[in-house]
């Protein structure tokens, strides 16, 4: 349960689920989500690439949603659960949406696919059978410096494709 | 034999690491004991630096130390010369003025280094760094390019003169002769300005000293890491070899990150040594903004004299190079500039004059385009401003003066950024760019429905620019093939890889040479300890030049492997062939050896070996092409303007592209794509904006407009394939096509949607606000 | 660009967080979606040393019909919330067409009705929405609560008539009388973009299809949402010609807005395109009014 007592620069103890896994940690109040991620619990995966909202490569999934990370404190997500790119698969086992970008080139530097791989799975589990204007429109949120988009609204249409002849469990 | 694999659309090696979080960043360096650095940058443009006082940052709790220019002592110099200036150019006037780790005396820039915090976190070091007491007058700042060169601006650099930092006049034939004869010569003011490289990734750099074995490792988000290594181990009197830098997974390069020894790179590991502690360096989005390097800002004064039937007779361009608060990489970019302003047409007078200016602003360094986007800026409008006086069209004003195909190699006459004499090796010009005319429907447009398009009441454009890319510049790159134990084989090269599948091409060109599978070669790039002679990935060379000599060295390995092979299956080498990891006898398939057997055998534990034995099935090669070659373009677009609100939806977009010999087009497409992005940030998206203090304006990416998703066409991709003569593989660069001929394309399809209105279009980037101001400057008239 | 360092408070009731807002006052702010606030603390605009965290109050976020025919929204509610809920849709067209203009997808996940509100920034699309559409907020304070129509809540650039001690609670919106319809069109850079310009219209007819009221309402148009009260009483009694919606536009946008310039556009470019908004928004609401659209 959320603290209401004054921490007064103190740290709080947070507990939470990440990727299936329950974490338990002191933290001081102002640790972004992103910073607890990537340096608390070792998940590398989440990218930090503006701290200020825009670009998304830090979208994780908040109970589900994506979320940006970077505007999220850590002690925020205190009993909550949050999802990032390293629950999605492994090397052996891609994501079915981890294959399709593969299959269509829709990675190249790989530094902001992780935000977007995030976003892509939240957003065919409420739209499944997108139109490519639909796919732009859900990407909107997440920068990309090297593909131009193309091959990754490619790889999207391709994941929607084939989850749709192949249902998939949800993400933890 | 087996299906070749250059040109096969090869899924990536590095893919399945980079999909699922696994592919290690500097930042996702981790160390026991690291600590964490934060810089204390000038807020201020241009400024003395009277007196710091940092007693209060070195006693927050949790800060390690503080360090200023004063705490470095003897130990404090600027960077070193990365470019120098051409030697083969006479007239040459070159002021040498480099970035230095942190401010002594005077400020040149905003968000210049002034101190260092090296704190137990990120978030405390930046506490610290608001502990700081900055004392410093405030100067008046030098922003405008053309005030800059006023007698009575102030000076960047107060040694010297003036604001002028270069200047290189280059010559071809006789440009004032050929204007006595011309029958229309038209003179232009051409302004283009700055934008950043904006990759996702921000730099950073870990530098880790280990007293103990006397040992440094640098992982660093840079292009260039054997560079960065030597020059790293000369400021800290090492030895090389107790230097390794490490570039590690890259996010996107594009440029300044081939910029080497920012300050950063002085002082981070400088600190590291000094304090014997591990040390990590991440830069945020608002420190990339100011310290990063930008580029593209230039002004020139361009003219053009003209046959009546629309042959060039010559091109004549003085201009203005911003080069920023320093000018560590030479000439690079306005020498590409003026190669460039020639574009693909075979103009045998032109006369070319830059003057590179010092302003207070951030260091301009070669970002994708690197000078070249300029070039085919200034000639394309030219040409379309020719092709209105002299009622010709477009097109075939571009085709009276492409270079032919017979004329190649085509020499220019005058010096290229590598100091080599511009020679444009092969091309088949009016092909591709007819292609491009194909493949969008040029004629149909502009005859059936454009016409009907405009009577509905839709302002719509067509635009077609064509453009050269130089590519492929030396000095050289090497490569190390090895055929392991396993029968896999590795292969370590000094250049490094920033997202453009040098995994997977390089292991195509090897997989090709040994018959194996591309993902049973592992790639090692960018690991000084794995291969330590090399220059960097910048200019489009990678696939060209590191290509090349993987290529080498894999031929000799590929020798090699046909030699034992041929002593062990007692058959001629030219019967034998590669496939599948192993060496058969064509026809007899089931008289083969693995590779690996090869390999154990060509490196015995005991016996003995003849004399001048090489162990292993292993080659170093290095290629260094004669001059780097010329790749050809052409992109059209077609596109919709709501002149009401200036907002343009672009309906087409096709790219036609010759590159010589394509080694992966699925890679090579998603070049293409990410470099029109780039390209049409430049175009219509993205400006650096600095007021008249040096302040920048738009430093974060809700105020700086990376195109989304949304903003983006889908792009048409043709290829056209002309094999350059000045390497085996026949390859020519393309990583920074997608971006060149973006804005010129852009003035032209808009003011042919509004031609109506006549707008004449002679800047760039355009925004809807500009292109209001010029639309309502023709209704006044 | 990391914070500087607060206390922090994560109360579960509307009491808790009064109680933690008046023993801090103007130290502390309030975190609702933090898709505002938390970049500019991530920037170190803002420092408070006392943040109180709403996301833990599960009664502020809600979706109400109202019994007259309007909606009652908690203050807590998610943009993404309002974006996809049917009652929205079908009683709010205004609100259902603005609210996936607003910011990105992932910002809408986490952004709330409120924050957009109290943060009160003149290109926010809701504040234009709320002042359109005729909204009212509930502000409770540590004693009382009091009801402040949104034409009144919204003073300046960031600033509205909250006390340091109060938090909204719940956003109430009046149905739409017949023969009402509604238009919002924005000019942004990039899709997702802060406007350079944008309107909220609303405009009822009667039976004869003459303007029976209209409402226009700019964003990014000055310091806070600019009503063209001028242009809407011009409109009044007119039959929604060409030249009717044209006059009505020139009003508003020559004397009733106060554009600022900045490095995105200049004054004059934002007062050309509101009046070429304002036209089609005018236009789009009349023919919807008519049934046509």
């Amino acid at each position: 349960m959320a603290t209401t007592e004054p921490t007064l620069h103190q740290l709080f103890d947070l507990a939470l689920t990440v990727n299936g896994t329950r974490h338990e940690q002191a933290v001081e109040p102002r640790t972004l989500l992103s910073d607890f991620l990537r340096h608390d619990l070792g998940l590398t995966g989440t990218h930090v690439a503006c701290e200020h909202g825009v670009c998304g490569a830090c979208t994780v999934l908040l109970d589900g949603e994506p979320v940006r990370s970077c505007l999220v404190f850590a002690v925020q997500a205190h009993g909550h659960s949050v999802t990032t790119v390293e629950g999605l698969g492994s090397i052996e086992q891609l994501h079915p949406v981890q294959e399709a970008f593969r299959q269509a080139h829709g990675v190249q530097c790989g530094f902001c696919t992780p935000g977007i791989l995030t976003t892509v799975v939240a957003f065919l589990a409420e739209n499944p059978d997108p139109s490519e204007e639909e796919i732009r429109e859900a990407l909107s949120g997440n920068l990309c410096r090297c593909t131009g988009y193309q091959h990754i609204v490619d790889a999207v249409r391709l994941a929607a494709q084939n989850m749709k002849a192949a249902p998939q469990q949800p993400a933890r | 034999m087996t299906k070749t694999l250059i040109g096969q659309r090869v899924l990536r090696n590095e893919d399945p690491r980079l999909l699922t979080g696994q592919a290690q960043f500097v930042d996702d360096v981790e160390i026991p004991g690291l600590l964490h650095a934060a810089f204390l940058r000038s807020d201020h443009a241009h400024a003395r630096l009277l007196g710091l006082d940092v007693s209060a940052a070195r006693e927050r709790p949790g800060v390690v130390a503080v360090f200023t220019a004063e705490d470095m002592g003897a130990d404090w110099e600027p960077g070193p010369p990365l470019v120098s200036p051409p030697p083969t150019a006479k007239d040459v006037l070159f002021h040498s003025r480099r970035q230095v780790p942190l401010v002594k005396d005077k400020i040149r820039h905003a968000g210049e280094a002034i101190a260092v915090v090296i704190a137990e976190s990120r978030y405390i070091a930046e506490d610290a760094v608001e502990d700081i007491v900055v004392d410093l007058e405030p100067l008046e700042a030098v922003v405008d390019l053309e005030m800059a060169m006023q007698p009575d601006s102030p000076r960047v650099h107060d040694d010297l003169e003036s604001n002028l930092a270069a200047h290189l006049f280059q010559k071809k034939g006789d440009y004032d002769a050929a204007r006595k004869q011309a029958d229309l010569v038209l003179q232009r003011r051409i302004v283009i300005d700055r934008g950043a490289a904006a990759a996702m990734e921000n730099r950073g750099i870990v530098a880790d000293w280990d007293e103990k074995s006397q040992h440094l490792t640098i992982w660093d988000t840079t292009q260039a890491p054997i560079p960065i290594r030597n020059g790293t181990a000369a400021r800290l009197g090492l030895s090389e070899n107790q230097v390794r830098v490490i570039a590690p997974f890259i996010g996107g390069g594009f440029g300044p990150k081939m910029m080497m020894f920012y300050s950063e790179e002085l002082v981070i590991p400088w600190a590291a040594k000094k304090l014997k502690r591990p040390i990590k360096w991440i830069e945020d989005r608002r420190e990339n903004f100011y310290a990063t390097t930008q580029e593209r800002g230039q002004i020139h004064h361009v003219e053009i004299a003209l046959s009546r039937d629309g042959h060039i007779l010559g091109l004549k361009d003085i201009f203005l190079h911003d080069t920023g608060a320093y000018d560590p990489y030479g000439l690079t970019i306005p020498l590409n500039t003026q190669c460039h302003a020639m574009g693909g047409y075979d103009i045998k007078n032109f006369t070319t004059e830059v003057s590179v200016v010092f302003t207070n602003k951030t260091l301009v360094t070669p970002v994708r385009g690197a000078g070249r986007p300029q070039g085919i800026y200034v000639i394309e409008r030219m040409l379309d401003a020719a092709a209105r006086e002299l009622v010709i069209d477009p097109v075939e004003i571009r085709r009276r003066n492409l270079i032919p195909p017979d004329a190649f190699p085509y020499e220019h006459g005058i010096i290229d950024q590598a100091f080599s004499p511009l020679i444009l090796d092969s091309g088949n010009y009016w092909a591709v760019m007819q292609k491009a005319l194909e493949m969008i429907g040029y004629e149909e447009f502009v005859r059936d429905e454009q016409p009907r398009l405009r009577k509905e009441g839709k302002y719509v454009g067509i635009g077609i620019a064509p453009f050269i890319e130089s590519t492929g510049v030396g000095p050289y790159e090497g490569a190390r093939v090895t055929v392991e134990a396993s029968g896999k084989i590795f292969v370590a090269t000094g250049v490094g890889t920033q997202g453009q599948g040098h995994f997977t091409t390089f292991a195509q060109v090897v997989a090709e040479q040994l018959g194996v599978a591309p993902s049973d070669v592992r790639l090692v790039s960018g690991d000084t300890a794995e291969f330590h002679w090399g220059t960097g990935t910048f200019a489009s060379r990678g696939a060209v030049v590191a290509g090349n000599a993987i290529h080498a060295a894999a031929s000799i390995v590929r020798r090699k492997v046909l030699e034992l092979a041929s002593k062990q299956l007692d058959t001629p080498e030219d019967e034998l062939e590669l496939e599948g990891g192993r060496v058969r006898v064509a026809d007899i398939p089931n008289r083969s050896i693995s590779l690996a057997e090869l390999a154990n055998l060509a490196n015995p534990l005991r016996g003995a070996v003849e004399p001048g034995t090489e162990p292993g099935l292993e080659a170093t090669a290095y290629f260094g092409p004669r001059y780097g070659a010329t790749a050809f373009g052409t992109h059209a677009m077609i596109l919709e303007i709501d002149p009401e609100t200036m907002m343009i939806d672009i309906k087409r977009y096709v790219t036609v592209e010759d590159c010589g010999t394509v080694l992966n087009p699925l890679i090579l497409e998603g070049q293409i794509h990410g470099g029109v992005s780039l390209g049409i940030g430049n175009a219509y998206y993205e400006k650096l904006h600095f007021d008249e203090n040096g302040q920048l304006l738009n430093a974060s990416f809700a105020d700086y407009l990376v195109p989304s998703a949304t903003e983006m066409p889908r792009i048409e991709v043709g290829h056209v394939e002309t094999r350059s003569p000045l390497n085996e593989l026949g390859t020519k660069g393309v990583g920074e096509a997608g971006t060149i001929p973006v804005p010129a394309l852009f003035a032209q399809a808009v003011e042919n949607a509004l031609a109506d209105r006549g707008l004449e279009i002679l800047e760039s980037p355009l925004s809807p606000n500009r292109l209001y101001e010029l639309w309502s400057r023709k209704e006044a008239r | 660009m990391k914070p500087a360092p607060f206390d922090y408070y994560a109360p579960t009731t509307v009491d808790q967080a009064l109680a933690h807002l008046a023993e801090h006052g103007y130290e502390a702010k309030v975190l609702a979606g933090g898709q505002s606030l938390v970049p500019m603390m991530n920037f170190r605009l803002v420092q408070p040393s006392v943040l109180v965290d709403l996301n833990s109050i599960p009664d502020l976020a809600f979706i109400h019909p109202d019994e007259d025919g309007g909606l009652r929204i908690g203050a807590l509610t998610r943009h993404y919330q309002v974006e996809v809920d049917p009652l929205v849709a079908a009683r709010t067209s205004l609100l259902h067409d603005a609210v996936p203009k607003i910011g990105y997808p992932q910002i809408r996940r986490r952004g709330t009705i409120g924050g957009s509100l109290c943060h009160a920034d003149p290109s926010a699309e809701l504040v234009a929405v709320s002042v359109a559409l005729n909204g009212r907020f509930r502000l409770r304070g540590p004693k009382a609560e009091r009801w402040v129509p949104a034409q009144d809540f919204f003073i300046g650039l960031f600033s509205t008539v909250l006390e340091p001690d109060e938090l909204m609670v719940e956003v109430a919106l009046p149905p739409l009388p017949a023969r009402t319809g509604t238009s919002f069109m924005e000019v942004a850079r990039r899709r997702h973009d802060f406007a350079l310009v944008g309107v909220a219209a609303v405009v009822s007819l009667d039976e004869k299809g003459v303007v029976r009221q209209a409402r226009m309402v700019f964003l990014s148009a000055g310091d806070r949402p600019m009503e063209a009260h001028r242009a809407a009483d011009a409109l009044a009694g007119q039959a929604p010609t060409p030249e009717a919606l044209r006059a009505a536009a020139e009003i508003a946008a020559s004397d009733e807005i106060d554009p600022s310039s900045d490095i995105h556009a200049t004054s004059e470019f934002r007062r050309h395109l509101a009046k070429v908004l304002a036209r089609r928004a005018l236009d789009q609401a009349c023919r919807r009014a008519a049934g046509k659209e």
